[in-house]
């Protein structure tokens, strides 16, 4: 594809200034793909750009619609080579763009991974502050939906471990809504980890404003007996297991983290003073993970208020194995309520 | 071609048509392949001719200096560019005020052609900087800092460039508007898939941006011959983008044919790479010893093909002044000395830049950490006052 120099790009962003107004029903892939074409409308500078994200609407078909609407030269579909994704885009932010890049599948971020680690995310710092990078990086991952190898990983520990990142995982339809166009906001790189097993569920999106901060934690079931937290797809794993423990007479805080870097700790510590237990839990691995960093900081800030040690539960430290067996690996609401149990026992 | 550059290397094959319009010892014998070029050598002036050759002095004393100074212990590193005058001060000169440059780490002379100061690449060199100037400053003439990762550079100006098509400013036909990207790299890092993604992403979007690749024979130690069995300006012609040899000691080839090419990809014809053949004269750095992998005769032989020395004969031939070449050995040594001074009087930064600028809105971890720094280094500044350095921990 040739870019053609004179073709108009803003005329899509005449075309509806209108914003709906009410709360509408919708999947996240649904509520992304909302919260991309609002961004869009808002800003001539934000374009997207990722491998068959285009004419096909991107195999999750979470850009469906937009390059009709925006054209090619918003949105991009790109070569199938996700270091020159991520290489290009940070070019482009030099030039004063804000690209929205999409990773096809977890697994194939790390052609990337020199680009966003050594580039991406120090290029602020290494120009002192002249130039900011604003690049969000969407991810889908996460298990649940019975793929190949590579199309199921959670990679979040790697780009929470990098400074100079911003990582966040919405779990709602809602969340996903707003905390994309916070993110497309954001001058700063965000890594934007959607929990893809959660692209189809409904869920009510509020168009109107956003309920909370980027990077706000937030309690979604307040309990009293132990505090069970998660980010993505994993809290709903943790409601399951809280209704469940509810029936057995256990009342547990459920806590969305819902931005892995960098992290609210404020409900976190809140909800541990109270309950005085933890149980956080993640579908990666756990060794130096999320829960490892989180587990490390509550013993540091609330030591006192703990009645047992803070429990990770975590994907095996194995690769993620076939798919017949994911449902053995990735941490359930049975898995999660064995360790609350442990931590009851204390 | 009786003075085809006849490297070792399988890479530089003598039967390659090379672009080259003075000879090693001065003479002006253009190759039949610099035919196409030659225009472009109509509006260099006799002063353009002697600034070319000021700067190359310039450069080369720079180097040398700047090697003194980490030898002496005021630079963490120095990596010279000694040998590769001609490729670099030819095609800095070939940019217009409106392209923008992506360098690698050792066009030190381009960045300031570009208006780069000099003690600011002394900066990232003393460890006092990690990027040294500000390339959004108008006065640095949109000259990118340096990329110690190689390579990925390459896409960087590769999106840089695709802006400038979707901002419109190619191919319209004027002069003083359409723009182009030119990014350096070298034969090492012409091996980096980063290079293969941006010939990719150029050919795709037919980007405005020159390929400027300095073949200087080695990657530290390793000889181009195992980066490449074929000669490098042929390596992006199965990308769809065009490549041309030039004689990477010769300026006024290196200035010749950078410039049609920026021509061209500001009007809107695309990529394309040049492969600039030069020879890396010292060591890749001052870390290096170049005596454990390479013969002296090598780097003799390359001496006979010197830059400098080559467009000295040729001025000489064309009648310039005596002065000319002396006011270029007093401004390189004056400069020299005033990097001197400039270097020895650079403060290290302030502790707290460590936290400056990692991420441009507020972020509790750097901030909670900049301030456990600050108490710290309080608590050893006055431990008689008991001061904690926190009160619950650093995380």
């Amino acid at each position: 594809m040739t870019i053609e120099a004179t073709t108009p790009v803003e005329a899509h962003a005449a075309r509806s200034e209108e914003r709906p107004t009410s709360i509408q029903t919708m999947p996240m892939a649904k509520a992304l793909n909302a919260g991309m074409r609002q961004a869009m409308r808002d800003d001539p500078k934000v374009l997207l750009m990722g491998e068959d994200i285009g004419t096909l609407g991107g195999v999750f078909r979470v850009t469906e619609g937009l390059q009709a609407e925006f054209g090619q030269r918003r949105v991009l579909d790109t070569p199938l080579a996700e270091s020159g994704i991520v290489g290009t885009a940070i070019g482009l932010a030099m030039r004063g763009f804000r690209p929205v890049c999409e990773i096809q599948f977890d697994g194939f971020v790390f052609p990337a991974f020199d680009q966003i680690t050594t580039q991406l995310a120090k290029l602020t710092a290494r120009h002192a502050g002249r130039i900011s990078m604003p690049v969000v990086i969407r991810i889908p991952y996460g298990g649940h939906i019975g793929a190949v190898e590579h199309h199921q990983e959670s990679p979040e520990a790697y780009f929470a471990h990098t400074p100079g990142l911003r990582v966040v995982s919405p779990s709602t339809p809602n969340d996903a809504y707003w905390m994309l166009r916070q993110s497309i906001a954001s001058t700063d790189p965000v890594i934007f980890m959607e929990p893809k097993s959660r692209y189809w569920p409904k869920g009510e999106v509020d168009m109107d404003a956003p309920a909370v901060p980027l990077h706000a934690s937030r309690v979604v079931r307040t309990g009293t007996d132990a505090t069970v937290l998660g980010h993505g797809a994993m809290v709903s794993s943790l409601l399951r297991a809280a209704e469940i423990a509810a029936d057995e007479g256990t009342s547990l805080e459920v806590i969305d983290l819902r931005s892995i870097s960098p992290i609210d700790y404020g409900p976190i510590l809140e909800s541990v003073r109270k309950t005085g237990r933890l149980v956080v839990a993640q579908e990666a691995h756990g060794f130096v993970s999320v829960g490892s960093e989180i587990a490390a900081t509550v013993t540091e800030k609330s030591f006192y208020s703990l009645q047992a040690p803070v429990l990770r539960v975590s994907g095996f430290d194995a690769p993620f194995p076939p798919a017949k067996l994911e449902g053995v690996f990735l941490p359930d609401a049975d898995r999660v309520l064995e360790a609350v149990d442990r931590v009851l026992a204390y | 071609m009786p003075d085809a550059i006849d490297s070792p290397s399988p890479a530089v094959s003598p039967t390659v048509p090379t672009v080259r319009v003075l000879t090693a010892d001065g003479r002006y014998e253009p190759t039949d392949a610099a035919a196409e070029y030659l225009s472009q050598l109509d509006r260099l002036s006799d002063d353009d001719h002697a600034r070319f050759y000021r700067d190359m002095v310039i450069a080369r004393r720079f180097d040398n200096e700047a090697t003194n100074l980490q030898r002496q212990g005021q630079l963490a590193l120095w990596p010279p560019s000694n040998g590769q005058e001609a490729a670099q001060v030819g095609s800095a000169h070939a940019a217009r005020a409106q392209d923008h440059i992506f360098p690698s780490y050792r066009e030190h002379i381009v960045g300031m052609i570009r208006g780069v100061d000099p003690i600011d690449i002394i900066r990232v060199m003393r460890g006092v900087s990690n990027g040294g100037w500000d390339p959004t400053d108008a006065a640095h003439g949109n000259f990118h800092i340096y990329t110690l990762v190689l390579a990925t550079q390459a896409l960087h100006a590769t999106g840089y460039a695709l802006g400038m098509s979707l901002d419109g400013v190619v191919g319209t036909g004027d002069p003083e508007r359409d723009a182009a990207t030119m990014v350096y790299f070298g034969d090492g890092a012409s091996s980096e898939g980063d290079v293969s993604e941006a010939f990719v992403f150029a050919a795709s979007y037919q980007t405005p941006q020159v390929f400027f690749l300095q073949n200087n024979q080695w990657a530290i130690s390793v000889p181009v011959s195992v980066q490449s069995r074929t000669p490098l300006y042929l390596r992006s012609s199965g990308f769809g983008i065009p490549g041309v040899q030039v004689d990477g000691n010769d300026v006024l080839a290196s200035y010749a044919v950078a410039a049609k090419h920026l021509d061209d990809a500001r009007s809107g014809h695309g990529p394309s790479l040049i492969e600039a053949v030069t020879y890396r004269m010292g060591a890749h750095t001052t870390s290096d010893d170049p005596t454990r992998y390479r013969a002296g005769d090598e780097e003799a032989a390359w001496a006979l093909r010197d830059p400098i020395a080559r467009f000295r004969i040729y001025l000489q031939s064309r009648g310039a002044a005596s002065a000319v070449f002396d006011d270029a050995e007093t401004e390189a040594n004056d400069l020299a000395a005033d990097v001197r001074t400039r270097t020895l009087e650079l403060e290290p930064p302030a502790l707290e830049a460590i936290f400056d600028n990692v991420y441009t809105e507020q972020h509790p971890v750097t901030d909670e950490q900049r301030a456990w720094l600050q108490r710290y280094e309080r608590s050893l500044a006055a431990p008689e006052t008991g001061a904690a350095a926190s009160e619950e921990g650093v995380r």
